[in-house]
């Protein structure tokens, strides 16, 4: 009859259209997460990047560009995690939870708006980065493939997110945790600096935190320098150890979040 | 007789938190709805009411005791339940970044309703709830009634022969409260069975059939509207005086008038008395007073509240219960 038009899927869907709906009646998010983006890329381009010399020589734009994307995207946590935290504290999660739909639609239809959310972020960011001198030297398929590993890693993101935002009892709570998660991660990596220049005692940090494996794995996709910490394995495998970050992830917060909503008002 | 409700000896308990210990909200908690029928949950602030409704609806877990609501046990048919009821919060729960009709459309599709049907219910429904107008807007821009209206119609989208109101007049300005008060009559016109909560014990009055009044979790009296009311003692008569040294003239007078008990409140000086004798009475009570040279500041005739319910039941006006709440 209408198998697609009820049920788990069909949940999913309408709860992905009522987050991505919101998006545009809210521009100041997705401003303020561009301009937040941007300030950084303007920082560390104009302002810092001339004091970096990169090791193997190489344009300080086109090795900062990877780094930053992949910080907006760890960042898309916070996203979710407000997003979440807001519904909870509206009353929303309660009106949904006493519909008889999929529970799991509540969640899901979440992460893949937000995942959408971030892909068009990252469109912006790439064309502004494009602006200031950013380049992709290695072709279509490549850069296709950056481009997937970015966003898999923003919905996994969004998983930490749904945990954070259920945990937590008001927005700006979400808005901190999630900031004072992700922030330490993106500093002590590969993003704004070669990593030889991190003090002796954050570089082993530096070369397995999952921003570092991230960055440098869009880094060496898109054809940018890439100089990394010592010549271990996610030196050399970035983007291996990449997807096996987001696996672990995904195995942790997806069951965390998703028994955290379960028990949302017990 | 079939129930749509049946509740018995509900007990829930939250856990402790930091700074506070853990709270018994429901203890024991008995209840029956017949279908068809209207109960008024009456209480006051912290009594229970949103803790039952939230089990009754299957947002909560019981720790002791058991429901059925429309025929399902509410916590291992939890999703049969949710089919059967609607239910509209304290707080109204919609999306603001939302228009009014994309928030219905939303509830339609998650009642498991096509879209051609979801999106037919959401205008039929912003037409009875008179918001086809601001269909088109969202719900940041509405009003506090206008809010309020969309939840329920939110509630309603599955068109549910049970209806969960978790004080839907709170916050209303008169007219709203009015004008809600014919939409829910309406409903039960229909055939809607009914649990509906209020601090206010002249809703429950003018909407309830049963009235269950509910005090730190437990229902301390159950009874229809004029039951209560006839234990309570109908409409009272107030009087404030001018003059505190003729309290005592002014009682003799009133309790003469009333045929009845005089409390009297020194420090307001305030006397109340049931009566019996409506606005008629009224009028002799103040001619009596101006006969016997006492000047008036005040008088009214009252009817009773929630607060002369439960001075009567337990002996302590509401506030007493709420010390602990407020602070
Ligand atoms: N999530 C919670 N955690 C801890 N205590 C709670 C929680 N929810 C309610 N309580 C407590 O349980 C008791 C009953 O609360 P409930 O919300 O059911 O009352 P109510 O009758 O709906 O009150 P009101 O008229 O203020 O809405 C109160 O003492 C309240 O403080
Ligand atoms: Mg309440």
């Amino acid at each position: 009859m209408s198998a697609l038009q009820t049920g788990p899927l069909s949940d999913s869907m309408v709860i992905m259209w009522r987050n991505l709906k919101r998006i545009p009646r809210i521009p100041e998010l997705a401003i303020f997460a561009i301009l937040q983006s941007i300030m950084f890329v303007l920082l560390f381009a104009y302002v810092f990047g001339g004091a970096i010399p990169l090791p193997d020589g190489g344009d300080y734009k086109e090795f900062l560009m990877p780094g930053i994307f992949a910080q907006t995207i760890a960042f898309a946590s916070a996203t979710t995690a407000v997003g979440m935290a807001d519904d909870m504290g509206k009353g929303l999660i309660d009106r949904f939870r006493s519909l008889p739909m999929a529970r799991s639609a509540v969640l899901s239809g979440r992460t893949v708006a937000d995942t959408i959310y971030q892909a068009g972020i990252l469109v912006v960011l790439m064309l502004a980065g494009l602006v200031v001198g950013w380049r992709v030297n290695n072709g279509l398929a490549a850069f296709l493939l950056a481009v997937v590993l970015l966003l898999a890693f923003a919905h996994v993101m969004s998983w930490l997110g749904i945990w954070i935002g259920l945990s937590v009892p008001n927005t700006e709570a979400a808005q901190q945790l999630t900031f004072v998660t992700i922030f330490p991660l993106t500093f002590i990596s590969n993003v704004f600096v070669p990593p030889a220049a991190l003090p002796a005692i954050l570089q082993p940090i530096a070369e397995w935190n999952p921003v570092s494996t991230l960055t440098a794995a869009t880094r060496e996709l898109f054809g940018n320098p890439n100089p990394y910490v010592g010549d271990g394995f996610p030196s050399q495998y970035p983007i291996l150890v990449t997807i096996g970050w987001m696996i672990v992830l995904l195995a942790i917060f997806a069951p965390l979040a998703i028994r955290k909503y379960r028990d949302a008002s017990k | 007789m079939t129930y749509a409700i049946e509740a018995e000896g509900l007990v829930k308990i939250y856990p402790a938190r930091r700074g506070s210990s853990e709270v018994r909200a429901l203890d024991g908690v008995d209840l029956v709805v017949p279908e068809g029928t209207v109960l008024g949950l009456l209480g006051p602030n912290g009594a229970g009411k949103t803790t039952t409704v939230r089990i009754l609806a299957t947002l909560l877990r019981p720790d002791g005791g058991s429901a059925r609501v429309a025929g399902f046990d509410v916590v291992k048919q939890a999703q049969d339940v949710r089919r059967a009821i609607g239910l509209s919060g304290q707080y109204a729960a919609v999306d603001e970044n939302l228009t009014g009709w994309e928030n219905l459309y939303m509830f339609g599709r998650l009642y498991e309703m096509p879209k051609a049907r979801a999106k037919a219910r959401a205008e039929e429904l912003l037409e009875q709830f008179n918001l086809t107008d601001a269909g088109g807007r969202t719900v940041k821009t509405y009003s506090g009634g206008m809010r309020r209206r969309l939840d329920l119609a939110g509630a309603l989208t599955g068109q549910p022969h049970l209806l969960f109101l978790d004080e839907p007049t709170t916050g209303l300005d008169p007219r709203s409260r009015l004008g809600m008060w014919e939409v829910i009559r309406d409903l039960v016109r229909q055939g809607t069975t009914l649990l509906l909560t209020t601090q206010y014990l002249e809703e429950a009055d003018e909407l309830a059939d049963t009235i269950a009044v509910v005090d730190t979790g437990k229902i301390i009296a159950k009874g229809t509207a004029d039951e209560l009311k006839a234990q309570v003692g109908g409409e009272r008569i107030e009087v404030v005086v001018k003059d505190r040294a003729l309290l005592d003239q002014a009682r003799q007078v009133l309790g003469g008038q009333a045929g009845s008990e005089v409390e009297v409140d020194e420090h307001t000086r305030r006397l109340i008395a049931s009566s019996s004798g409506g606005a008629q009475q009224l009028v002799e009570v103040v001619q009596a007073m101006g006969e016997a040279g006492i000047a008036i500041d005040d008088v009214a005739l009252r009817r009773p509240t929630l607060d002369d319910v439960f001075l009567t039941l337990t002996g302590h006006h509401t506030a007493d219960e709420n010390v602990e709440e407020s602070a």
